[in-house]
C-alpha cells in the first residue's frame, strides 16, 4: 500500500498549531511545558537555534520534543518565532537511562522549506560515560557526534541546530 | 502505544528532502544522508490525545470562530478513514487542520496577501478518528492563494493535516488538495513528488456524503506508515 505523501507545514502553522503562543485565538493542545517548572523538583530547560545553510537562524519553525524512559512519557510543541533570538525553549526533566543506553530526548523538526520533517535526538553533555557506549552515538561518525550533544549551564542544555553545512546535524531515518 | 517495528517512509511515495522548484528547500533540506537506527522504546511510543483534548466546536471550522455571523465561502463536510499501509484502522487519533480562509488569506501575522480577512473565521481545528478510523470536520472550501517561490506562483486549493498515528515514527503534515484543480499542474509542493503518488493527496467530491441545504463533501483517506512485515534487522 502507498503512503500518504508528507508535505511541507509551510509558513503558517502557527495559528493551527501553536495558537495560545503566537496569540491567536484558538486553544493550545500541547506547549513548551513538558513539566511544570514551578512545581517539579528537577526541571531542566531545553534551548537552542535553528540555522540554514547560509548561518541565518530559522524564524519560523516548529520543533516537537518527544520523550519516554518507561516512566515519564512527555510531548511537547514550540515555535521558533516567537523569542526574540528565535530559539526554541522547552522545559522538561532529564530522562533517565534505557537499558544501558544514554539518556536522549526525540527532536522533530518541521518547517517551510522542508517537505518532510527531521527527526533527531538531542544528548546530554554531562552524561560523558554513557554517551561513549551508546549504541546509537556510536552508529554515528564520530566528528558528527557533537552536533546531537546539548552543553550544559546549571539547569539548562543548549543544542543549536544546523541544517547544513560543516557542522550539519545528525538527522535519523526513523 | 504500539511496539511494533514501523516501516521506514517510502521514497516512491515520499517528496526528497531538496526540491529545487520549491526554493526553500535549498538552503534547509538536510544535505548529508540520514543515518538508519533501530527504532527503541522512545521511538516506539507517541503522545496520546483523547477526547478530553477536542472542544465541541473544534471540529466544526465554519462555528468555532464565529463572532457576528457565518463565514464566508462555500461550506463543504470533509471526511475519510485513516489507515496504516496494510489497512488497518488508526482508531482515535488526533488531525490538526489549518487552512486559509474563502478568499485565500491566512489570519497569520505575516501573510501579507491583499485579500480580506473574515471576521468569522480563523481556519484553525482538530479533530479525532473514532474506533473504525472515520473522521470528519466542517469546513469553508480554502482559496488559492499567491507566493513568492517563482513569478505569478499561486498555491492550489488546500488544507493542512497533521497527524500523529501510534508512534513518533507515524508522525505525519500533509495537505489534502481538491481533484481537478488547474493550479496543481503549476505548484511546485504538490509536484515535489512522484506521479503516483499525487493522487493521494486529492480529495474526492463525494455527492452521497452532501448534505441537503448545508454543506458539499469531499472524501479525504489518509494512510500511515504501518508495522514491517519482516523484523528489524538488528544493527
Ligand atoms: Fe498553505
Amino acid at each position: 500500500m502507498p503512503q500518504t505523501p508528507s508535505q511541507t507545514v509551510g509558513p503558517f502553522f502557527a495559528y493551527g498549531l501553536c495558537p495560545e503562543q503566537y496569540a491567536y485565538d484558538f486553544t493550545d493542545l500541547v506547549d513548551n511545558q513538558l513539566v511544570d517548572p514551578t512545581t517539579h523538583p528537577d526541571p531542566i530547560m531545553v534551548v537552542g537555534k535553528i540555522y540554514d545553510g547560509n548561518n541565518e537562524t530559522i524564524p519560523d519553525a516548529m520543533v516537537e520534543l518527544w520523550q519516554n524512559d518507561g516512566e515519564h512519557k512527555l510531548f511537547g510543541r514550540f515555535g521558533t518565532g516567537t523569542d526574540p533570538e528565535n530559539r526554541f525553549i522547552f522545559h522538561t526533566i532529564k530522562p533517565k537511562s534505557v537499558h544501558g543506553q544514554a539518556p536522549f530526548i526525540n527532536v522533530i523538526l518541521f518547517m517551510r522549506g522542508q517537505l518532510i520533517h527531521s527527526y533527531t535526538r538531542l544528548y546530554f553533555e554531562d552524561e560523558g560515560e554513557l554517551n561513549a557506549t551508546d549504541e546509537v552515538l556510536n552508529q554515528v561518525p564520530e566528528g558528527r557526534r557533537k552536533t546531537l550533544i546539548a552543553k550544559k549551564q546549571g539547569s539548562v542544555y543548549e543544542l543549536d541546530i544546523y541544517m547544513q553545512g560543516d557542522r550539519e546535524t545528525v538527522f535519523f531515518d526513523l | 502505544m504500539s511496539d511494533k517495528i514501523l516501516n521506514r517512509f517510502d521514497p516512491e511515495y515520499q517528496p526528497a528532502k531538496l526540491y529545487e522548484g520549491y526554493k526553500s528547500t535549498i538552503l534547509r533540506a538536510p544535505s548529508k544522508p540520514l543515518v538508519v537506527i533501530k527504532q527503541s522504546l522512545s521511538e516506539l511510543t507517541g503522545p496520546i490525545f483523547g477526547d478530553m483534548n477536542i472542544k465541541p466546536l473544534d471540529h466544526d471550522l465554519t462555528k468555532n470562530s464565529v463572532k457576528n455571523g457565518e463565514p464566508m465561502g462555500e461550506r463543504m463536510v470533509v471526511h475519510g478513514k485513516v489507515i496504516n499501509e496494510k489497512g488497518q484502522p488508526i482508531p482515535h487519533t488526533l488531525i490538526e487542520i489549518w487552512q486559509a480562509n474563502a478568499a485565500g488569506r491566512y489570519v497569520h501575522k505575516v501573510d501579507k496577501h491583499d485579500a480580506p480577512l473574515d471576521p468569522n473565521f480563523v481556519g484553525a481545528g482538530r479533530c479525532m478518528t473514532d474506533a473504525e478510523g472515520n473522521y470528519h470536520f466542517y469546513t469553508i472550501k480554502p482559496g488559492a492563494y499567491p507566493w513568492g517561490n517563482h513569478p505569478n506562483a499561486w498555491r492550489p486549493n488546500h488544507i493542512h493535516l497533521s497527524l500523529f498515528g501510534p508512534n513518533i515514527t507515524t508522525r505525519l503534515v500533509t495537505q489534502m488538495y481538491f481533484e481537478g484543480d488547474p493550479l496543481l499542474a503549476y505548484d511546485p509542493i504538490f509536484k515535489s513528488v512522484s506521479p503516483k503518488a499525487r493522487e493521494f493527496m486529492l480529495a474526492k467530491f463525494d455527492m452521497e456524503r452532501t448534505e441537503p441545504f448545508y454543506a458539499l463533501a469531499y472524501r479525504f483517506d489518509i494512510i500511515l506508515k504501518g508495522p514491517n512485515a519482516t523484523p528489524f534487522e538488528s544493527l
